[in-house]
């Protein structure tokens, strides 16, 4: 067989190399600026999560699960799991966990909503956009988490960062999807009635795609869980680093108990979040 | 390109001021539509002609039309005939490529967004076919969406939307949402929402095609006597001939994105434009047109197979019959018991808890959308009413014959 033409080889990571180099070197303020944001962010989570005290997380874990579910069996079933977290001896690093996460959900929303918006209301920018959650979420994570460590150093920050990039798409697609299937009668109504678009969108589109939207809430949480392993490899601490320590020192059982941590976590967050849009569906 | 506009309409000497004014109006779907308009050989063809052409369709065609002041216009037409798309381009929901629309002096198709806006505040009151209400506001909320868009403030619009709630019959309901009324319901927070910002004119795109046969006549009846006290201008689209006739003091009549003929009901029954116009009209003929929906009335007195023999002929003595329908817990028809049946049951077999399979008559049944003309053999064979039912077999109505013969009479004073 003949080998492809080395004529053809296109300069792409010579290009990226440079810009690389050239983002580190002009726009570091921007940077640390990104960083200082973020960290106020999630530390203030952290804060929260870590100093209330475990028995009323627990209960307000239950509560959630009775109100929002409206299920005795849930909420117990709940508050069993978070008590097994912590008699594994993992509350401490659940809780960072945790708080990793929902700072990273609050910046995708953040981040998510409004491009689901844009998206959903001009083609153009539909057409430009989907490519790039492609990308997003088909790019191996370790392919950005490189120049996130670059970007903002070992820590927390650069794993959030690749925690978001991974996590935003879902609630992008979402929101674009629920906007653009809103009843079409509905929509002509609120516009022979005189509405601006503004009020179209929060009239009308907005409240219609809202069990969509939470759908996608839901799955930018569970996807932002997913990758707090991965995060944790270039400094994250919580369950993911602790995984990641029993598979270097090969202590199986250590692992299979972190493992299932984030399992249980999941459950619980993915059990809460997804009730929001059940609840929406119903109306 | 000015094209021969159409004749006058108002041969019949209305002297009402013209309020809206279509003329050599056109949308054209596809690329690049001028092309079309360029080529002046090309216009003169049909819709399949210009399509396969320029791949553009005609959505509509040199249309011209005259409405009156707080007349009752009918655009009527099949699916496809360009009626949705002329009522949504009044308000310009949808934007037309050639001519203009003048309503109270002003053009619609040159306005601003910011005018149009305006405009439409002021104007317009527009109800679906589905409705287009918001799921997740209450019913009060709903009515007072118009009021709510244009800025008015929060006691005002409340006050005014149960006053339109109150004429539309739905006093009682404000705090309910949209998902727990029936359709016809549904549509009356519709009809609320748009007469709650006090509309000089009122769209309405096919309002009561989505109801069922009782539920439309009666919506059909309110409309006529709220319009006796409004007298607004009220544009209403509908492909049912005999609701046209029932409710216009002029009809449109579209095929194709073309206007082929506007008049008053007895003018397009009795000079039919051409052969599509004629098509049209042949239907009217009472008992090609009438559906057993539309002529059922109320089922006098139901039995219900749960029922013992005993009660069962003590309701059917109190209401003075010899014979009453059954159904099930699912409102499913089963057939006809009699009362002599029933006092045999009484005398032969006491104790009976309920009325047995065997004691209930079968009878030939009829489903709504079946015609008066097919009703007539049915009827003739039938020794009861005929149970009209759904297509689960729930029981909807019953036909008699006298309301056969009446329906026929009916129909034709209402189009001559």
């Amino acid at each position: 067989m003949m080998s492809f033409p080395d004529v053809f080889k296109l300069p792409v990571a010579e290009v990226i190399d440079a810009v690389m180099d050239w983002l580190l070197t002009n726009l570091d303020p921007v940077f640390v600026f990104i960083r200082e944001v973020i960290l106020v962010v999630v530390n203030a989570f952290e804060w929260i999560f870590t100093t209330t005290p475990w028995f009323i997380i627990i209960l307000l874990v239950g509560l959630a699960g009775w109100k929002l579910l409206n299920s005795v069996k849930s909420a117990v079933v709940f508050m069993i799991l978070m008590v097994l977290i912590g008699s594994f001896g993992y509350w401490d690093l659940a809780m960072i966990t945790l708080s990793l996460v929902i700072a990273s959900v609050v910046f995708s929303l953040l981040i998510g909503l409004p491009t689901g918006v844009l998206m959903a209301r001009s083609d153009k920018a539909e057409r430009v956009i989907t490519p790039i959650l492609d990308a997003m979420q088909t790019m191996p994570s370790f392919v950005y988490l490189i120049p996130a460590l670059m970007f903002f150093g070992m820590g927390k920050v650069p794993s959030m960062f690749a925690t978001i990039i991974y996590a935003v798409p879902p609630v992008i697609r979402l929101t674009n999807v629920g906007i653009r299937t809103v009843d079409v009668e509905a929509l002509e109504a609120a516009k022979a009635f005189g509405a601006t678009s503004r009020q179209v969108l929060f009239d009308v589109q907005l409240p219609l795609a809202k069990p969509s939207i939470m759908v996608g809430i839901n799955q930018t949480t569970m996807m932002a869980l997913a990758m707090v392993v991965i995060g944790s490899m270039i400094g994250a601490k919580g369950l993911g680093m602790e995984v990641l320590l029993s598979i270097s020192r090969i202590e199986v059982g250590r692992g299979f108990e972190a493992g299932i941590s984030i399992v249980f976590l999941a459950i619980v967050i993915d059990r809460i979040t997804h009730s929001f849009s059940e609840k929406n569906n119903k109306n | 390109m000015e094209e021969q506009t159409h004749e006058s309409q108002h041969q019949n000497g209305d002297h009402r001021e013209v309020q809206i004014t279509i003329r050599n109006l056109w949308k054209i779907y596809g690329k690049d539509p001028r092309r079309v308009f360029q080529n002046k050989a090309l216009l003169a063809k049909s819709k399949d002609e210009i399509q396969s052409e320029t791949g553009c369709i005609v959505g509509m065609r040199d249309i011209n039309l005259e409405v009156r002041k707080g007349e009752f216009y009918i655009l009527m037409g099949l699916s496809g005939s360009g009626k949705s798309t002329l009522i949504r381009a009044l308000i310009r929901l949808i934007k037309t490529t050639r001519g203009s629309i003048v309503i109270n002096g002003e053009d619609i198709t040159k306005m601003t967004a910011d005018e149009l806006m305006l405009f439409r505040r002021k104007t317009f009151g527009m109800v679906f076919q589905h409705y287009g209400l918001l799921p997740h506001l209450t019913v009060l909320d709903n009515a007072a969406y118009g009021l709510k868009v244009k800025g008015v403030s929060k006691e005002e619009r409340y006050k005014k939307a149960r006053e339109v709630l109150e004429t539309v019959g739905l006093t009682g309901w404000e705090e309910y949402y949209p998902t727990n009324l029936s359709g016809g319901m549904q549509q009356r927070v519709g009809l609320a929402r748009a007469l709650a910002n006090d509309p000089e004119i009122l769209l309405m795109d096919e309002p009561f095609s989505g109801l069922d046969p009782l539920i439309r006549r009666q919506m059909q009846d309110e409309l006529v006597e709220l319009q006796s006290k409004m007298q607004k201008t009220i544009i209403f689209v509908t492909h049912d001939l005999h609701e046209a006739l029932k409710l216009g003091d002029q009809i449109a009549i579209m095929r194709n994105g073309e206007v082929v003929q506007v008049g008053a009901p007895e003018d397009i029954v009795t000079n039919p434009a051409d052969e599509y116009v004629e098509e049209f009209v042949q239907d009217a003929s009472p008992a090609k047109v009438l559906t057993a929906g539309s002529i059922m009335g109320d089922v006098p007195l139901i039995t219900y197979s749960w029922e013992g023999p005993k009660t069962a002929l003590t309701l059917m003595r109190k209401e003075k019959r010899k014979a009453g329908f059954v159904v099930n817990q699912k409102r499913e028809f089963l057939g006809v018991v009699t009362s002599k049946e029933l006092e045999r049951l009484i005398a032969e077999e006491p104790g009976l808890k309920k009325i047995p399979h065997q004691s209930i008559l079968e009878v030939e049944s009829v489903t709504e959308d079946i015609l008066v003309e097919e009703l007539f053999p049915i009827a003739v064979r039938a020794n009861f009413a005929i149970p009209v039912i759904d297509d689960k077999r729930r029981l909807l109505g019953r036909i008699t014959a006298d309301q056969i013969f009446e329906s026929l009479t009916m129909a034709e004073g209402g189009a001559s």
